[in-house]
C-alpha cells in the first residue's frame, strides 16, 4: 500500500513540476516578448533588420567598445578620449538590455572609413559582408542604421530664413542631402533654399540632427522600418526600362472577389455602410 | 589567515578579470575584451559562455564562428579541468551571494535550509531546460533578457542603469528569502556549468582518517549536498553541483580536504 502511495506522490509531484515549468515558461515568454518590442532605436552600422538583430546579437559589447577605443576618438584640442557613439542598453532604458544602439543627439555615428565596430562583431549580428563595395572593401557609405527625415513645420529653412546646417553637417555632402530652390511667393524676391533627404544615400549617422539649430532637431534619423513606405510589388514604374524587368514574365491572374462580381460603375454608385 | 587561502585567491581572480574587462572599454586594452556573452582574450582567442550560445542556436540563428568556437574552448576547458569553477572563481554574483550568506551566518538568519516543495536545487535544471524553450518560442535568448550576472558584469563595464537593481534583489533574495536561493536553486547556467563540468580533473578530496566530525566543512559549503562523504569514506567530491570553490578546504582545520586531480580508477 505504501508503495502505491509513494508511486502517486511521485506522479503528482511530476506534473506540478511540469505544470509549473509550463506557468513560469509563459510568464517567461511574454517577458522576454515584451522587452524585445523597441522599434524605436538606432542600430550599429551594418546591423541585421531589428528582429533578426534581436535574436542574432550575443550582447557582448565588442562593437561598443572597439568605438570608444578607436584612434580617431580623440579630442583634438585636449587629446583626451571622447564618449563612445554605441552605448549598451541598460536595465532602464526601454530596450533589449546587452545590446548596442546610438542616440545621434548625444553622440552621432561618424561614419569612420574603417568601421572598427563591425568587423568585432563575433556573432554576425553586425553583417559585414553588407558593407563590402564592389572591390571588397569594407564602405561605410554602404550603411544603412536609419534615415533621416525633415519635419517641415519646425524647419526655418521652410520658413524662408537661410539655414543649411544640416547640409553642411553631412558627411555625404551634397548626396545624402541637397538643396532644392524654391521662390518664396510671401517677399517676391527671395529663394527658399529646401535640405531634402535622398534615402538611398542617407545612412542614418545622425550628425544632421546634431547640427540642426532649432531648439528640438527638426531633421532626425528614424530607424528604416519606422521611416520609410512600401509601394509593394504590384506598382511598376512603367517609364524605367529596368523596372518593367521586374513584369517581364509576368502573367494575367484573374481573381474573383465578391466584390468584383460587380461592374466598377455600380460599385462606385453603390452606397456603403461605414 | 590560513583557513582564507583560497576564499582570497578567489576574490583576486574574480576581481582582477572583471578589471580586465572594465579596462578594455576604459582604457583599451586588449587583454580580455567583450563580456561572458563573447570574450577576445588577447584580442585573438574566442571565449563564449555556453549556456547563452545554446539560447542563441535554438532561436535557429547559426551564429558566426567566432561565437561557437569560443563556446567550445570554455566548455573543453570547464569539462577536462576546472569542473563548475566559473561559478565561485569568475561569476561577479558569487561576491553577492557569499556576502548574503556570510551575512546569514553573522546574524543567525537560518542555519539549516528550508526544504520548500518547488524550489528544490533541481529548479535550476527546469529552468536551463525551460530558458532553451522560451529561447526557441520567443526568438531571443532567453535568460539573458534578465540574466543578473551579464547585467552585473555589463554594469561594471558600461555602466548599472537599472539593472542595479536585480543585483540588489538576488542579495535580498539569497538573504532573507531562500538561503543558497539563487546559485544553488535557481540560476540556469550554474545549471549547465553542473553538467558540462562533472567529469572535470580538480576535485575536492576527503581524507576521512584525518577527519573529525566537526562540520565546519558543511555549514559554509553552498553546495553542502556534495560533501555527502564527510567522515564515512575517502573518496573524491565528485558531484558536478561543487563549485571547486575551496571553502571547504579553508575551514578544515584536520586537513581531511584537499584539492587534487580525480582519479578514473575505482580505489577500494
Amino acid at each position: 500500500m505504501a508503495h502505491s502511495n509513494n508511486r502517486r506522490n511521485f506522479m503528482a509531484t511530476t506534473l506540478q513540476s511540469v505544470g509549473l515549468a509550463a506557468l513560469g515558461g509563459m510568464l517567461w515568454s511574454g517577458y522576454t516578448d515584451s522587452v524585445k518590442a523597441s522599434p524605436l532605436v538606432l542600430r550599429p552600422p551594418g546591423a541585421l533588420p531589428e528582429k533578426d538583430f534581436l535574436t542574432a546579437c550575443i550582447k557582448c559589447g565588442l562593437c561598443a567598445e572597439a568605438c570608444v577605443n578607436r584612434d580617431t576618438n580623440r579630442d583634438t584640442q585636449t587629446g583626451e578620449q571622447r564618449e563612445g557613439t554605441l552605448k549598451m542598453a541598460k536595465g532602464g532604458d526601454s530596450l533589449l538590455i546587452g545590446t548596442p544602439y546610438f542616440v545621434p543627439l548625444e553622440v552621432p555615428c561618424y561614419m569612420c572609413e574603417d568601421i572598427p565596430c563591425v568587423p568585432v562583431c563575433p556573432s554576425g549580428a553586425l553583417d559585414m559582408p553588407s558593407l563590402l563595395n564592389e572591390k571588397k572593401e569594407l564602405d561605410i557609405n554602404k550603411a544603412s542604421m536609419g534615415l533621416a527625415v525633415v519635419h517641415k513645420e519646425s524647419c526655418i529653412s521652410f520658413w524662408g530664413i537661410q539655414c543649411d546646417a544640416c547640409y553642411r553637417a553631412c558627411p555625404l555632402l551634397d548626396s545624402a542631402i541637397t538643396i532644392e530652390y524654391q521662390k518664396n511667393e510671401r517677399t517676391g524676391k527671395h529663394a527658399y533654399l529646401l535640405p531634402i533627404v535622398h534615402d538611398n544615400v542617407c545612412t542614418g549617422c545622425g550628425l544632421c540632427e546634431q547640427a540642426c539649430v532649432t531648439e528640438k532637431p527638426a531633421i532626425f534619423v528614424l530607424p528604416n522600418e519606422v521611416a520609410k513606405g512600401k509601394a509593394g510589388d504590384h506598382y511598376v514604374k512603367g517609364w524605367d526600362a529596368k523596372d518593367q524587368e521586374r513584369v517581364k514574365n509576368a502573367k494575367e491572374i484573374h481573381t474573383q472577389t465578391k466584390r468584383s462580381e460587380k461592374e466598377a460603375s455600380d460599385y462606385l454608385n453603390m452606397e456603403v455602410e461605414y | 589567515m590560513k583557513n582564507m587561502k583560497y576564499l582570497l585567491l578567489r576574490r583576486v581572480t574574480q576581481i582582477g578579470i572583471l578589471f580586465l574587462y572594465f579596462a578594455a572599454n576604459a582604457y583599451g586594452w586588449h587583454i580580455l575584451e567583450g563580456t561572458f556573452g563573447t570574450s577576445m582574450l588577447f584580442g585573438i582567442i574566442p571565449l563564449a559562455d555556453p549556456y547563452n550560445t545554446l539560447q542563441v542556436l535554438a532561436t535557429g540563428f547559426v551564429l558566426g564562428s567566432d561565437v561557437l568556437l569560443g563556446a567550445a574552448i570554455i566548455t573543453l576547458f570547464y569539462f577536462v579541468v576546472g569542473g563548475r569553477a566559473f561559478c565561485s572563481w569568475v561569476c561577479p554574483i558569487n561576491m553577492v551571494t557569499d556576502a548574503a550568506n556570510w551575512l546569514r551566518r553573522k546574524f543567525n538568519l537560518d542555519k539549516e535550509e528550508v526544504n520548500y516543495r518547488f524550489l528544490k536545487r533541481s529548479a535550476r535544471y527546469w529552468l536551463m531546460v525551460v530558458g532553451l524553450i522560451v529561447s526557441a518560442i520567443v526568438g531571443v535568448a532567453a535568460f539573458e533578457v534578465f540574466s543578473p550576472i551579464t547585467i552585473m558584469q555589463r554594469g561594471i563595464v558600461f555602466g548599472f542603469g537599472m539593472g542595479g537593481a536585480i543585483v540588489l534583489a538576488i542579495f535580498l533574495f539569497d538573504l532573507f528569502g531562500v538561503k543558497n536561493g539563487w546559485c544553488g536553486h535557481l540560476c540556469p547556467l550554474g545549471a549547465a556549468y553542473s553538467v558540462i563540468g562533472s567529469k572535470s580533473l580538480i576535485r575536492v578530496k576527503h581524507i576521512h582518517e584525518n577527519c573529525t566530525n566537526c562540520m565546519d566543512c558543511k555549514v559554509v559549503c553552498p553546495e553542502n549536498q556534495v560533501l555527502h562523504m564527510i567522515n564515512k569514506s575517502s573518496i573524491a567530491v565528485t558531484d558536478g553541483e561543487c563549485t571547486n570553490c575551496g571553502r571547504c578546504v579553508d575551514v578544515c582545520n584536520d586537513d581531511a580536504l584537499e584539492f587534487g586531480i580525480r582519479s578514473f580508477i575505482k580505489q577500494n
